[in-house]
């Protein structure tokens, strides 16, 4: 009985180790303190390196349409694919796409387990201290909807009305921060806050433009009164922090897309479709680089 | 009967997309189920015995498995492999390896409860009859341990299975994730495809796992005879 423990205890630590070393095994970087930086995780591939294996690796959303989603035939699309895709051309490489989620794209930047992020990145503080941001692409800022007969055109007419936000989202903050006069009724999903309005439980709904421009053009009887409110939010592509081979010809890219309007012929092939004449591109594009 | 959207399921290869999908789902759960249940074995046979060392060692990463949210250990290998010893292991292989931790602690579990659920004349009762220690568990204890554990093993299958939507996370896209995809993708020009998507879904998992539970009954009634 002993034996027959002590060689099982011997087994299960044969296998355990082996499952380690099988893991470990794989892929050993070579040489991985390369780069003088020595960021955490595994360094970024430089511009020669993508261009030697063919391909460039890009994290995008596969479940956000307009900006990053996959149509019916199994391919990638939308705002952000579309630049991709110019990228991966003027490379004169493949583009891979793999499917990230909003918490998780910092990381895959930081393991270097993909090469550049186009996942609607909004540039903030925090998360320029752990990527670095190239020039940004698109800009978005708070909308509010209302119905069409009391709509609402300006944050002032809000004081003592109900107002709905999804928590966590930038419009809540602004407005508890902004204007505390104003009565929030908060929810965790989307889809709630929309039926909310619908049910008429508060007065207007204040949320990235993008998304309040697109509902209001599928539901009858509503109207952004609002659609540019609060600070701009930039959004840009994002590389490893340190990555500056990559980082500057991404910029330099992005200049030079300017000179074709590229980012507005981007959002006709991409948006127009969805919002129509709902939305006036410049409040969306960023061409070069440049803010207004 | 209301719109249920399901018109968008035949869109495209929209259908196949759900099923390649669904076999991402089931290829990492029956590859971690087969290997949890091997492994599982041998540490519930480990769970039982006396040294105090191993014991001590057992039970604390078998704790440490079952609080830890599995999502957590994804990304503890996922990511964290990748940042402390610069392991890159692609999404599916730090999925399996999660289930494998997370099947194995279970399992051994399992494995020790229906082992200790054994009485102690059975194993006398064989000794007595001249059997050496394997002999006993070949021919005595596995059959009833294994017959014990037999539903106790499929509920572990089917948790898994379901467990397995964690794994979008990590950039695996499994059934769920597609339908997720498919949904967004027509947000627009059909905004009620979510409940035909989710109701298809429901149906895909249902039957792979009504699937298990049935060849679970054939296996414990086989087992009987």
């Amino acid at each position: 009985m002993k034996r027959a423990k002590t060689i099982l205890t011997l087994l299960l630590s044969v296998s355990f180790t082996l499952l380690l070393l099988a893991s470990c095994g794989g892929k050993e970087p070579s040489a991985s303190e390369g780069s003088p930086q020595a960021p955490s995780g595994n360094p970024a591939r430089t511009l020669s390196q993508i261009k030697e294996s063919g391909k460039i690796i890009i994290g995008v959303f596969s479940d956000k349409a307009p900006f990053g989603y996959v149509d019916s035939n199994g391919t990638y699309q939308g705002y952000d694919v579309y630049f991709g895709n110019r990228i991966a051309k003027d490379l004169g490489v493949a583009a891979e796409y793999v499917s990230v989620e909003p918490a998780s794209r910092v990381e895959y930047l930081v393991t270097g387990k993909v090469d550049l992020i186009l996942a609607n990145f909004t540039v903030t503080e925090e998360r320029a201290q752990a990527v670095d941001f190239a020039l940004p692409y698109m800009k978005v800022a708070l909308g509010v909807v209302s119905p069409t007969n009391a709509l609402i055109t300006a944050p002032e007419q809000l004081s003592g009305k109900t107002l709905i936000v999804a928590k966590g989202t930038t419009a809540e903050m602004f407005f508890t921060k902004n204007y505390p006069e104003v009565k929030l009724l908060k929810f965790d999903q989307y889809t709630e806050a929309y039926e909310a309005l619908l049910d008429g439980r508060g007065d207007a709904f204040s949320t990235d433009n993008t998304e309040v421009l697109a509902w209001a053009l599928q539901n009858q009887g509503y109207t952004v009164g609002i659609e540019r409110l609060g600070n701009l939010d930039i959004i840009a592509p994002a590389v490893q922090k340190g990555n500056t081979e990559l980082l500057g010809w991404l910029n330099e890219e992005i200049v030079s897309l300017a000179s074709e309007q590229f980012f507005h012929g981007n959002f006709e092939a991409t948006l127009a479709p969805v919002y129509g004449d709902s939305v006036d591109p410049d409040n969306l594009v960023v061409e070069g680089g440049k803010l207004d | 009967m209301p719109d249920l959207g399901l018109n968008v399921l035949f869109e495209g290869s929209n259908f196949l997309r759900l099923l390649l999908g669904l076999w991402v789902t089931v290829k990492i759960s029956l590859l971690s189920v087969s290997l949890s249940i091997i492994l599982g074995f041998f540490l519930g046979i480990l769970m039982t015995g006396k040294h105090p060392l191993i014991r001590i060692l057992s039970t604390l990463y078998l704790e440490f498995v079952r609080i830890m949210p599995q999502l957590v250990l994804l990304f503890l290998v996922y990511f964290g492999l990748t940042k402390a010893f610069h392991v890159n292991l692609s999404g599916t292989a730090s999925a399996i390896l999660v289930f494998v931790l997370w099947g194995t602690a279970e399992m051994g579990d399992l494995v020790r409860s229906a082992l200790i659920s054994i009485p102690k004349h059975q194993y006398e009762s064989a000794s007595a009859l001249g059997m050496t220690t394997p002999q006993v568990y070949r021919y005595i204890i596995a059959p009833q341990t294994l017959r014990r554990l037999l539903p106790l093993a499929i509920n572990l299958t089917t948790r898994m299975i379901k467990t397995t939507s964690l794994v979008a996370l990590i950039g695996v896209v499994e059934v769920l994730k597609v339908g997720q995809q498919i949904i967004e993708a027509n947000r627009f020009h059909a905004p009620t495809a979510a409940m035909g998507i989710y109701g298809t879904i429901f149906l895909l998992y249902f039957l792979v796992c009504f699937l298990f539970s049935r060849l679970a009954k054939q296996a414990e009634r086989y087992g009987k005879d």
